[in-house]
């Protein structure tokens, strides 16, 4: 009984002692991956082969998924207000929720599972085939070659992703409201345009989707670095990725909306 | 200029628990094919990598050309690297690019070169392994053996002082692991290089090598020519040099009795 006790605890003790460890790999990882963006000042053609695969690819699902989440908050936004009188208001609780909370967000969550496993799944399988170490034995640093572009790939392309979807979410929005359920259309805009603070809204919307794209990537690239070079390995990876990344933009959006709009 | 390329000194390296080398000491002559031969999971190809400084030792020094491989900086730990081709079991072929930009590759990173000189280059080497005519195949077309042959010819497109082979000749077929072999011994003839053959394929590697080190438990077992080691009086050796099934390495994995374990007596 008090040998099994100790187990757990002994257990407990190396998973918090394996979990520090991670972490502190990491951040060193991240250190080493931002000092090697410079070099890609050098190669921007690295940079933007990863701009079209991370960004550009992801840019369907992303302008798919905004249109649909704006048409959802506005019928719902609709059936909620109209019973006050108040469906002119429509537009403007559409636009300052895609802005504010899900354009950062969602779009987040679909980068880093179609992208940030994407990206993952590559670095695991070129560590598992032993390019990176044949890159090492070639005098070429893969962290600047392989790492780097991807990393800042990532992290510029979550902002813009996140922009294009609150957009077309605000166009579906307008679709919803205006040409179906009949409200009128200046008032969707005007109401919108009046209550939408380029600082508050807009910037801190770009900023969340900023700090999103830094974790989300830096955790997929890192998974990828850090896998065990085998199928299993490479799965399990994947996986703590999509896991891992959600679970950190969801809890970041909670500091980061009391940090930006506390009274 | 001494004739020892390569020197390791009491080198200690574990995995974990596992200790792979228990002081290890051996040289690597500065020319010729020396052979690191010894069974599967001995440390043969993380010698390699300790001598490339991809790994760290826990104790011990590796010199290369009188460096100390763990004490350079990265910079020069890199400038070393250009001076050492490897060429992997898999090939590591970078599969996003073709044969072509493959072997071009160390060239662009570590050259001014202008583009008519990298083809030229470029192509010279893939003739030399016989793939001129795969320059524009991509990675995933090409044969296990071809894959290595590109990856051999991209290992000498910095013309290095050595090239680390690590298990050449493993899942080959007849024809390929003739042209591997006769590639390896001719080209350390050529080019006059170090060359260092991992590996556990005693016929193939003994047919072509003039050194072989034999290691097993973290040490050197046995040094000498491959005719020495083929009438070695070590028992060890033997068993290794001949195949035999059972000797000092036991067939059967330490246990217990067999009719204990059948019947669960303790």
């Amino acid at each position: 009984m008090f040998n099994a006790v100790l187990d757990k605890i002994q257990h407990l003790g190396a998973a918090t002692l394996h979990s520090f460890a991670r972490l502190g790999r990491a951040s060193r990882f991240l250190l080493d991956v931002i000092s090697g963006c410079a070099s890609l000042f050098v190669r921007p053609g690295l940079l933007i082969k990863q701009l079209y695969s991370v960004g550009v690819q992801t840019l369907i699902i992303v302008v798919v998924a905004g249109l649909f989440v704006g048409m959802v908050m506005s019928l719902q936004s609709y059936y909620a207000l109209v019973d006050f009188g108040a469906e002119d208001s429509v537009g403007v609780m559409v636009a300052l929720s895609l802005l504010r909370e899900l354009g950062p967000v969602v779009t987040a969550l679909l980068f880093a599972g179609r992208a940030g496993s994407a990206l993952t799944a590559e670095i695991g399988l070129m560590k598992a085939t032993e390019q990176l170490s044949g890159m090492e034995m070639m005098a070429v640093n893969p962290m600047q070659r392989v790492v780097a572009p991807r990393f800042l790939a990532g992290v510029i392309s979550m902002p813009l992703l996140a922009t294009i979807f609150s957009a077309v979410g605000i166009l579906g929005g307008y679709i919803v409201a205006v040409e179906m359920l009949g409200l009128d259309s200046g008032a969707y805009w005007s109401q919108a345009q009046n209550k939408v603070d380029l600082h508050m809204d807009i910037y801190n919307g770009m900023i969340k989707s900023l700090v999103f794209g830094v974790v989300a990537t830096w955790i997929a690239v890192f998974e990828g670095y850090d896998c065990i070079p085998t199928s299993e390995g490479l799965g399990q990876a994947t996986t703590r990725t999509v896991v891992l990344s959600s679970l950190a933009i969801l809890f970041l959006d909670f500091v980061l909306t009391a940090l930006m709009f506390s009274k | 200029m001494s004739d020892i390329l390569v020197k390791i000194r009491n080198l200690h390296f574990s995995r974990g628990h596992r200790k792979i080398f228990n002081g290890l000491s051996l040289d690597i002559p500065r020319q010729g094919i020396t052979a690191i031969m010894g069974p599967s999971g001995t440390g043969k190809t993380t010698l390699l990598k300790l001598i490339g400084g991809q790994l760290t030792p826990d104790q011990g020094t590796i010199e290369v050309d009188g460096l100390n491989v763990h004490q350079l900086s990265t910079a020069k730990l890199f400038e070393l690297r250009q001076r050492m081709g490897m060429l992997f079991q898999s090939g590591a072929l970078l599969t996003d690019l073709s044969v072509f930009e493959n072997v071009a590759y160390p060239l662009r990173e570590h050259t001014k070169l202008n583009e008519a000189m990298i083809r030229y280059l470029v192509l010279l080497k893939l003739n030399a392994v016989g793939l001129r005519g795969a320059a524009d195949l991509a990675p995933a077309e090409l044969s296990g053996g071809m894959a290595r042959r590109v990856a051999l010819a991209r290992a000498i497109a910095l013309d290095p002082m050595m090239i680390m082979y690590d298990e050449p000749f493993t899942g080959q077929d007849p024809i390929s692991l003739g042209v591997i072999v006769s590639l390896i011994s001719e080209l350390n003839r050529a080019l006059k290089i170090c060359s260092v053959v991992v590996s556990h394929d005693v016929q193939e590697t003994f047919s072509i090598s003039n050194q072989v080190h034999l290691i097993s438990g973290g040490k050197l077992i046995e040094s000498g020519s491959p005719q020495s080691l083929q009438n070695s009086q070590s028992a060890w050796t033997r068993q290794f040099v001949h195949g035999d099934a059972d000797g000092p390495v036991h067939f059967h994995y330490p246990a217990k009795p067999l009719l204990d374990d059948l019947y669960q007596r303790s």
